[in-house]
């Protein structure tokens, strides 16, 4: 352990809620995108799912308003190091989407990609099991479009550059193939409580 | 299967530059050497790092600080020098009110302190003095964008550079001394006789956009997120592409 000479840290609080490395952001939200904020309206927005699947298909927002409502409250954790608690997203599961396009078995992996062009992947086992939201409002209110809105994809369990903003849809493989940041050096999975930051972590 | 897939959209700006893993993986041990103010707020911490690998001009890196407990605080802060800074690295760091880290640094850090840093980090915001680039920062988000501006000099580059930068005030202007005639200061609260007042405009832009380069230029815009969303929009009411216009936005 290198110890830097007189420095203390914050007042420690136990929070069994913050992983390593993390420190509690509070009430700040920080935007972190490196692109430009689209200007992306309801009506604009689809979301397709498409690649390794029986039934490819696009919703736009009135269809995709027609499936059950589904909320997280909890968690979120950015690779940058802030965590946020006890946020409130309201949307609908991807479980809801995916058993309408039917995964092959051979499906392991997704890329998901923004209206904008981002892009990141994600192993299939971590957008199932109702641990990943199509999200369209925080808090109660819509989405923010700096954070995303109309629509982002939100995988609350792994750092937040997975939950793509204005996100446009889900591509299945068979493979793992690299996103944006990952290809710029991020960590392919990015689970905070094994601080998986970067590639190499 | 090999191909990368990509999306049918408007911003299809791939990574610039291939990232060391291994660089980014290891800690390594950065000794102060020495601190400059810069302005009341801001000062840079110069940094031995013998076994640095280099890197490119708009990189960041993760810097990390050791309490005797065992606990850490590490945060991303953009590289300040130019890459042929051998064996050396600054970062200038804003007093940030309540910062644990930026605090340390401020209130405590001396010559012959040691800290952790790990890096170069994401290659999506570097410039290595390719393509003509037309910077746009605003306080401390000028940082990045200085490595770029030493770059170019250090170098003789003849590629087009240009750098709009946005303080309060002259006193709050990081690096004032070091700008030359690729720099336009504006000045938000107060500014020297005879400058006007008042924040970044189109008006700044359009001779910039209007006359570019061959092949255009490459923005890169870098400040707080209120910064970032007002200068990108003008940049593209100007006409600049959204695939070449990269944010790097201080939370």
């Amino acid at each position: 352990m290198n110890v830097t000479r007189d420095f203390t840290g914050r007042p420690r609080v136990h929070n069994p809620g913050l992983p390593p490395g993390q420190y509690d952001a509070g009430d700040d939200w920080p935007v972190l995108s490196a692109e430009v904020t689209p200007e992306l309206s309801p009506a604009d927005w689809t979301f397709r799912v498409d690649g390794l699947v029986a039934e490819p298909r696009t919703w736009d927002w009135d269809e995709a308003h027609t499936l059950p409502e589904s909320a997280y409250e909890g968690d979120i954790h950015c690779v940058t190091s802030w965590s946020k608690f006890g946020v409130r997203f309201a949307g609908v599961s991807l479980d809801a989407f995916l058993a309408a396009v039917r995964p092959d078995a051979a499906a392991t992996h997704a890329v998901a990609y923004s209206h904008t062009g981002y892009t990141t992947n994600l192993p299939l086992a971590d957008l199932t099991g109702g641990r990943a939201w199509i999200a369209w409002e925080y808090d109660g209110k819509p989405l923010p479009a700096e954070h995303g809105g109309p629509a982002r994809l939100l995988v609350p369990h792994l750092y937040f550059w997975k939950s793509a903003k204005w996100i446009a849809g889900l591509r299945l493989l068979d493979h793992d193939e690299p996103g944006f940041w990952e290809q710029n050096g991020y960590h392919a999975r990015g689970n905070p409580w094994e601080e998986q930051r970067y590639s190499g972590d | 299967m090999t191909d990368t897939f990509t999306p049918p959209t408007r911003f299809a700006v791939p990574g610039r530059i291939p990232v060391s893993n291994r660089a980014a993986a290891l800690w390594q041990t950065a000794t102060l050497t020495e601190i400059r103010r810069e302005t009341p707020r801001a000062a840079t911490f110069r940094f031995a790092v013998p076994a640095w690998a280099g890197h490119l001009p708009g990189q960041h890196l993760m810097l990390r600080l050791t309490a005797g407990d065992g606990y850490t605080a590490q945060r991303h802060y953009s590289i300040a020098s130019a890459p042929d800074d051998s064996g050396h690295i600054e970062l200038t760091l804003d007093h940030v009110a309540g910062g644990e880290v930026s605090g340390w640094f401020h209130s405590v850090a001396r010559p012959g302190d040691r800290v952790e840093v790990r890096g170069p980090l994401s290659g999506f915001f570097a410039w290595p003095g390719d393509r003509p680039a037309l910077l746009i920062g605003a306080g401390s988000g000028v940082v990045p964008l200085m490595s770029m501006v030493r770059h170019h000099r250090s170098r003789g580059l003849g590629t087009p550079l240009r750098l709009l930068v946005s303080a309060r005030t002259p006193e709050d202007l990081i690096y004032a001394r070091e700008y030359g005639p690729e720099t336009t200061p504006v000045f938000t609260r107060r500014a020297p006789e005879g400058v006007p007042v008042g924040r970044l405009s189109q008006a700044h832009l359009t001779p910039l956009l209007t006359d570019p380069p061959t092949d255009g230029w490459e923005a890169y815009v870098c400040g707080s997120n209120a910064f970032a969303e007002h200068a990108s929009r003008l940049l593209v009411a100007a006409g600049q592409p959204v695939s070449r216009i990269r944010i790097e936005r201080f939370g």
